[in-house]
């Protein structure tokens, strides 16, 4: 069996794997929704959440440092809270020169950039978790069971299931410029203007081949009866072992909320 | 590099460094428009998430009323291209590369209502699939590409082919136009959230995050216009079909080119008045709220003597946006009355 | 399920003489499975394609359409379940396609398109082929057997979890068959069948197909899986019907082959 390099999920049998998707992900919002609550240099409240990332992992079998390794994507966006270093007024930690500017690092400006830092990461290492774990499929039935419309869910799994078919079609373009463009020279080659052509067409053609394979797909869902509407099985219940992982998960999670607020 | 790290780097062993660095393929690389969980406050995260879900909502409404039953497998495909659009992507200038958000090519050749739920799958499925974004924030990058980037891409394509008329250029022009402002509006607007959720003091968010996407902007306009001009010569009927809908959405038609002209002037504003939207942020207990969570998860919205300088800044922001968006109408109009005169 | 009986049955029976033993077949054979009358189609931008078509299918025939690429092959295809819409008639079990027919029609005729990634557009294969049940508005336990049963047909047990994207083309072709199984339709339309299989592939869909008890309707460039598989070849040509008859002796006349760009195997 291939797997395709865009599908975030990772085979396996863990408990983690088995468990109810409507559970993992109804935990997972409210994991990331108690970190965003969870206040700004709470260290104690942190390494709690830290721990219960941990435990997760355990439970994914992936191995701890599966979702550590992914987790660094939104190092990047960190750029946007560097500044808060020094414009937050406080007790001054150390003196930066920059150029001819003086910068001051205050402590409180430490904490609240270490505190995004750390919040950003454990939410990241969380959503990782659970696309790892869990097919998107049953994320869609999960999503259906949390509310979102059948009308949007439909668009997603479709969405879902051309991805592959269209990025493999988006990577064969790629190769072919690179197979041309190589003559050129350099990298890219050509004028801004003329890249742009050629990435608009590209971005083009993968539209103009959406639309027909639309079309077909149109036909396809006709001759199976399609009349318009959006139709789904109903959903499965759940079972009580599931329901007591969930309130479980909620008891913990709300129960953390209450102690940082009180203790700190 | 394998084809693995090609197609996605971040899950190979996932490098930044080589993600910019490649004149290829990459998921979102380098373009801070996404906004990962942390970021926003959650005061700011949940009022996205509310306004996100009436946008969405309605557009889920105006598409179940509106279109034919094929536009689903259509929408599900045209999600999936844009998605895979997305990955191509090359360099512009000085190391930033140009790539496709497709807010605004989605609303040209879709139609507003449905690009809302195209983009709104294709900016959920990043953030559910390769945490490109998050989830709780889930809902401010939905206002900002698939509300905000649509509707003022749509609103800025219908101006500019008003104003050329029948001419080949409104296109071309209309599409560079409505890609490269949709994007810099939906960075303003990121960059207010950021300010307000007290995670990057406006008078340096606002202009590192304009004056980047107004570089990045360049290549969202190109490969959009790029793609019209393909799409025009290729099927012409496609293009054609989008403008049946101008009279149905005259509404997001205004209500886009308002957004991009009161972000256009309010963001400059806010980052030029001193500490402006975080002094706001703080008033409004925004950052204390995230101190003393949960208790003061909806802090009294009261507003103990607003400074006038303050009032004063905003109301001037908003009625120069009036102004401007005035002027821009009656140019428009009298255009439009001119070609339809000739027409005759 | 009785039709499941009747296809058990059926299986031992030399099908393409379109006669059955079987009681039920044999009431039904009396009305052809699929009676196209003087059809004629254009696409709105003018082009014609289909010009004054005549052909009746009979209950369990195995008809193979040949032809040129452009022939009208498929345009043909897509008006035994109504998909298009052309002038003329378009019978099938003596129902006309149109209108209110349509449901039932759809269900009777299942439609195999030629590439498995348009016809395989759920998340799931599970998915996929619980797609037509679910249409037919069956009970969720009878959807679920519909789609074991319809699985098992393929020899895809198993593979009800599975994402498309993991599936090999042959895989995703055999599947692609089992969505239509799944509504038990007594007619099936393949286009192309054979297209983008390797050598082992095909041999397991030829051997899957002389299997199925349905009405078969094949186009396919692939004349050698047609030789094995349909007692009758229909040539089209621009979109024309150019020949109609027995297999072995259309694709023994080589001038015919020729003139519309076949070559003999």
């Amino acid at each position: 069996m291939h797997i395709h390099p865009l599908d975030a999920y990772r085979f396996g049998e863990s408990p983690l794997h088995r468990l109810d998707a409507r559970v993992k992900l109804s935990l997972v919002l409210l994991f990331i929704l108690c970190v965003s609550l969870t206040p700004t240099g709470a260290w104690p409240a942190y390494v709690f959440l830290f721990t219960l990332v941990l435990s997760v992992a355990a439970a994914s079998e992936l191995g701890l440092t599966y979702a550590l390794k992914r987790s660094f994507l939104v190092l990047p966006f960190l750029f946007a809270a560097l500044p808060l270093l020094v414009t937050t007024r406080g007790s001054v930690l150390a003196e930066v020169s920059l150029g001819g500017w003086s910068l001051e690092v205050t402590a409180p400006g430490l904490e609240r950039f270490l505190s995004i830092a750390l919040k950003s990461w454990l939410a990241v290492q969380m959503a990782v978790l659970l696309t790892a774990t869990t097919p998107l499929p049953d994320i869609l039935v999960a999503m259906r069971a949390l509310g979102v419309p059948r009308l949007l869910v439909a668009i997603l799994g479709l969405m879902w299931r051309y991805i592959f078919v269209l990025a493999d079609e988006a990577l064969r373009k790629m190769r072919a410029r690179e197979a041309r463009s190589a003559s050129a020279g350099g990298k890219g080659g050509g004028t801004i203007t003329w890249r742009a052509r050629v990435a608009g067409q590209m971005v083009g053609s993968l539209f103009l081949r959406g639309y027909d394979r639309s079309e077909r797909i149109y036909h396809a869902m006709l001759a199976r009866g399609y009349d318009g509407t959006v139709r789904s099985l109903p959903l499965k219940p759940l079972s009580s072992t599931e329901r007591v992982v969930l309130g479980t998960g909620i008891a913990i999670l709300f129960s953390l909320l209450l102690l940082t607020h009180f203790l700190g | 590099m394998s084809t693995l790290d090609w197609l996605y780097p971040p899950l190979a062993t996932m490098s930044a460094k080589e993600a910019i660095a490649t004149d290829g393929f990459s998921p979102a690389g380098p373009v801070p428009m996404h906004i990962p969980d942390g970021f926003l406050s959650t005061p700011v995260a949940l009022l996205m998430w509310i306004v996100a879900v009436i946008g969405v909502a309605y557009a889920l409404w105006r598409v179940n009323r509106e279109l034919d039953e094929r536009q689903v497998p259509l929408m599900g495909v045209m999600a999936a291209a844009i998605f895979a659009g997305q990955m191509l992507n090359f360099s512009v200038t000085g190391g930033t590369s140009g790539h496709l958000v497709g807010a605004a090519l989605a609303a040209i050749v879709l139609g507003p209502w449905a690009a809302v739920l195209v983009m709104t799958c294709v900016v959920g499925t990043q953030a559910l699939l390769f945490q490109d974004g998050g989830l709780l924030a889930l809902g401010a990058n939905i206002v900002n590409m698939a509300l905000v980037g649509v509707a003022v891409g749509y609103a800025v394509y219908r101006t500019v082919r008003k104003l050329a008329g029948d001419k080949n250029w409104g296109l071309f022009a209309g599409g560079f136009a409505a890609g490269w402002l949709s994007i810099v509006i939906a960075a303003l607007l990121c960059a207010l959230q950021l300010a307000i959720s007290g995670t990057s003091p406006a008078n340096i968010a606002v202009p590192a995050m304009g004056g980047i996407h107004m570089l990045i902007g360049i290549g969202e306009g190109l490969i959009t216009a790029g793609a019209l001009a393909f799409l025009y010569a290729a099927r012409r009927d496609l293009l054609m079909a989008g403008k049946a809908q101008v009279s149905v959405s005259r509404g997001l038609w205004m209500g886009g080119l308002a957004i991009a002209i009161v972000l256009a002037v309010l963001s400059p504003l806010a980052s030029s008045h001193p500490d402006g939207l975080e002094w706001v942020a703080e008033q409004q207990g925004f950052i204390e709220a995230a101190r003393e969570a949960p208790y003061q998860l909806i802090p009294d919205y009261v507003f103990p003597g607003i400074p006038n300088e303050a009032v004063a800044t905003i109301v001037a922001g908003i009625f120069g946006a009036l102004i401007v968006f005035a002027v821009t109408y009656l140019i428009a109009a009298a255009r439009h009355r001119r070609e339809s005169l000739r027409t005759r | 399920m009785n039709a499941r009986k009747k296809q058990e049955s059926a299986k031992s029976e030399a099908v393409h003489r379109g006669v059955r033993q079987d009681e039920g077949m044999r009431l039904a054979s009396i009305r052809p499975a699929i009676e196209v009358c003087d059809l004629s189609f254009a696409y709105p931008d003018g082009h014609a394609v289909l010009h004054h078509i005549n052909l009746s299918i009979e209950q369990g025939e195995r008809v193979a359409i040949v032809g040129p690429n452009g022939a009208g092959k498929s345009t043909l295809m897509l008006h035994f379940n109504g998909i298009l819409k052309g002038e003329g008639t378009v019978r099938v079990d003596g129902m006309e396609v149109a209108g209110p027919n349509l449901p039932r029609v759809r269900a009777l005729v299942g439609m195999v398109f030629q590439n498995p990634d348009d016809q395989l557009f759920s998340p799931t294969v599970f998915d996929d082929v619980a797609y037509g049940p679910i249409y037919m508005g069956l009970a969720q336990d009878e959807v679920q057997r519909q789609v074991t049963w319809a699985l098992q047909q393929v020899d895809m047990e198993g593979y009800a979890s599975r994402v498309s994207h993991h599936l090999s083309v042959g895989e995703k072709k055999r599947i692609a068959i089992a969505t239509v199984l799944a509504m038990e339709p007594s007619i099936l339309v393949l286009d192309e069948p054979s297209a983008d299989l390797d050598p082992r592939a095909r041999r397991t869909l030829i051997q899957l197909l002389k299997r199925l008890p349905q009405t078969l309707i094949i186009s396919s460039h692939d004349l050698r899986l047609v030789k094995e598989l349909c007692w009758r070849t229909i040539i089209l040509d621009e979109g024309r019907i150019v020949a109609d008859g027995p297999t072995l002796k259309l694709l023994s006349d080589e001038q015919l082959l020729y003139a519309h760009g076949l070559e003999p195997v």
